[in-house]
């Protein structure tokens, strides 16, 4: 058979092509699933990380199983709000596109937001709000989970990550050092959002709300610290919320009676609980 | 069979040591042992299997678009690869990142391809493509084996060097985590055999 004529060249290419396109896509469709396991497993230790759960991960045996039962543990609540900071029905936090999010708030269009919230309750009964950032680096994406106290102000831990920041200098947000700076920072100062600022030079040592930048790393720290603020802004009814919600209640007379007898059984629970 | 064909790779005609292809990969996955294997066994498959299936189709391939042909090939295999070390172990396909997807790249896919299935039977190839990948692959394996040694002080992750060496004043050679020191250690494996076999050397 001559090969070389043109019509065999381009039904051979046509086939082959098709054939190669038909098995890939075969394959694809096929471990799709496994593949998105995988990719929620490591998102999940990533939040974990945020609130410092994942000590002894890398020791366990097998890792995807200790990072979804510390999950299960932990994050007790896995929600999404919207701008003004109602919860959305039927929304998984877990499952909302940060990128999708980022763009919408660069279209200025605050007004469809859905955002993250994870609520983890830790060992000693305390609530952990953890809420989610995305933004742009120097060099691709850069994202990060900001876990906040109960009184919607002390930072308890962060984690960021990135895509492709320059190794040893903009990727070193992605460190342990990094992030541990932003431990028991304040983002309120007497009731005005300040949010953390990552300071180039380096922050005062009394700063409680701002840490040092990385050196070198100039174009990603600063980043970083409008990505940090564009989205605390964004979750900020809802912070405002959840902090009037904590405020002490005013009761009227009559149902005194009634919040006494709950709290009397919620101090009642939380002593069983002990025991 | 010529036993030439599965010998030569890994002394004579290694492909990086004395070939030197494939070198950027030898360069930036062998920090770590693991990822070093994983590397090595890809690439061992993805030129055995593209040699056999080039080889198998070689009578009907047309000579005009045969590089397109084997470019093909050569994807289908990597991208098969990849997908499955993202579905099986996922941690290690992070590590290797896009150097799974570069193996496309890699000149000894291609070159064994071109030089040798497009005209040999089809066993032969695959014996041709298994003999070449994994005489890749056993260089990266004994780089990553010293990298991580001494520069990590742990082997397939586990702890080599015990803490009393650290209490006494041993430290990681940090130096050997970065990509220069693999270069150097390709060096030094060349130095080593072209000792060894002086037919090698250059004139």
């Amino acid at each position: 058979m001559d090969t070389n004529k043109n019509s065999y060249t381009v039904i051979y290419a046509t086939v082959m092509v098709i054939v190669v396109a038909a098995v890939l896509a075969f394959v694809s469709s096929s471990l799709k699933q496994t593949q998105q396991n995988n990719i929620d497993v490591d998102t999940k230790s990533k939040i974990l990380g945020a609130v410092a759960l994942t000590e002894g991960m890398d020791e366990a045996a097998n890792k995807t199983q200790f990072v979804l039962e510390q999950y299960e543990k932990y994050i007790k609540e896995d929600i999404a709000v919207d701008a003004q900071g109602n919860v959305v029905e039927g929304v998984q936090g877990f499952k909302v596109d940060l990128k999708g999010q980022n763009e919408l708030m660069k279209a200025g269009n605050t007004s469809a937001l859905t955002l993250p919230v994870f609520v983890a309750q830790l060992d000693n009964g305390s609530k952990v709000y953890i809420f989610s950032c995305y933004g742009a680096g120097l060099w691709g994406p850069i994202w990060g989970w900001i876990a906040v106290e109960e009184d919607m102000d002390t930072i308890h831990g962060t984690l960021f990550a990135h895509k492709g920041e320059t190794p040893g200098l903009g990727a070193e947000i992605a460190t342990d050092w990094f992030s541990a700076q932003f431990n028991g920072k304040k983002l309120f100062e007497n009731g005005e959002f300040t949010s953390v600022r990552v300071i180039k030079g380096g922050a005062a040592p009394d700063d409680i709300h701002g840490v040092n930048a990385i050196s070198g790393g100039t174009i990603t720290s600063r980043a970083l610290d409008v990505t940090i603020e564009t989205w605390l802004k964004a979750y900020m009814p809802y912070i405002e919320r959840v902090k009037e919600a904590q405020k002490p209640v005013e009761v009227a007379s009559d149902t005194t009676m009634v919040v006494a007898a709950d709290s009397l059984a919620a101090i009642v629970e939380t002593s069983t609980n002990i025991n | 069979m010529d036993k030439n064909i599965y010998l030569k790779p890994f002394w004579t005609s290694n492909p990086v040591t004395v070939l030197v292809l494939g070198i950027c990969s030898a360069l930036a996955v062998t920090v770590k042992l693991e990822a070093a294997c994983v590397m090595a066994i890809s690439v061992t498959l993805v030129t055995g299997f593209s040699s056999l299936l080039v080889s198998l189709l070689r009578n009907t391939i047309p000579n005009r678009i045969r590089i397109i042909v084997q470019l093909i090939v050569a994807a289908l295999f990597v991208i098969l690869v990849e997908q499955v070390l993202k579905a099986y172990v996922y941690e290690v396909s992070k590590q290797l990142s896009v150097f799974v997807g570069l193996i496309i790249t890699n000149c000894i896919i291609m070159g064994r391809i071109e030089a040798f299935a497009l005209g040999n039977k089809p066993f032969p190839s695959f014996v041709d493509g298994i003999a070449n990948g994994a005489g890749y692959g056993v260089i990266l394996v004994v780089i990553a084996f010293f990298r991580e040694l001494l520069g990590s002080g742990s082997i397939f992750g586990f702890k080599i060097i015990p803490d009393a060496a650290y209490q006494a004043g041993y430290m990681n050679n940090g130096l050997l985590i970065l990509p220069p020191m693999a270069l150097i250690l390709v060096g030094c494996i060349v130095w080593i055999q072209r000792s060894i076999n002086k037919d090698l050397q250059e004139k």
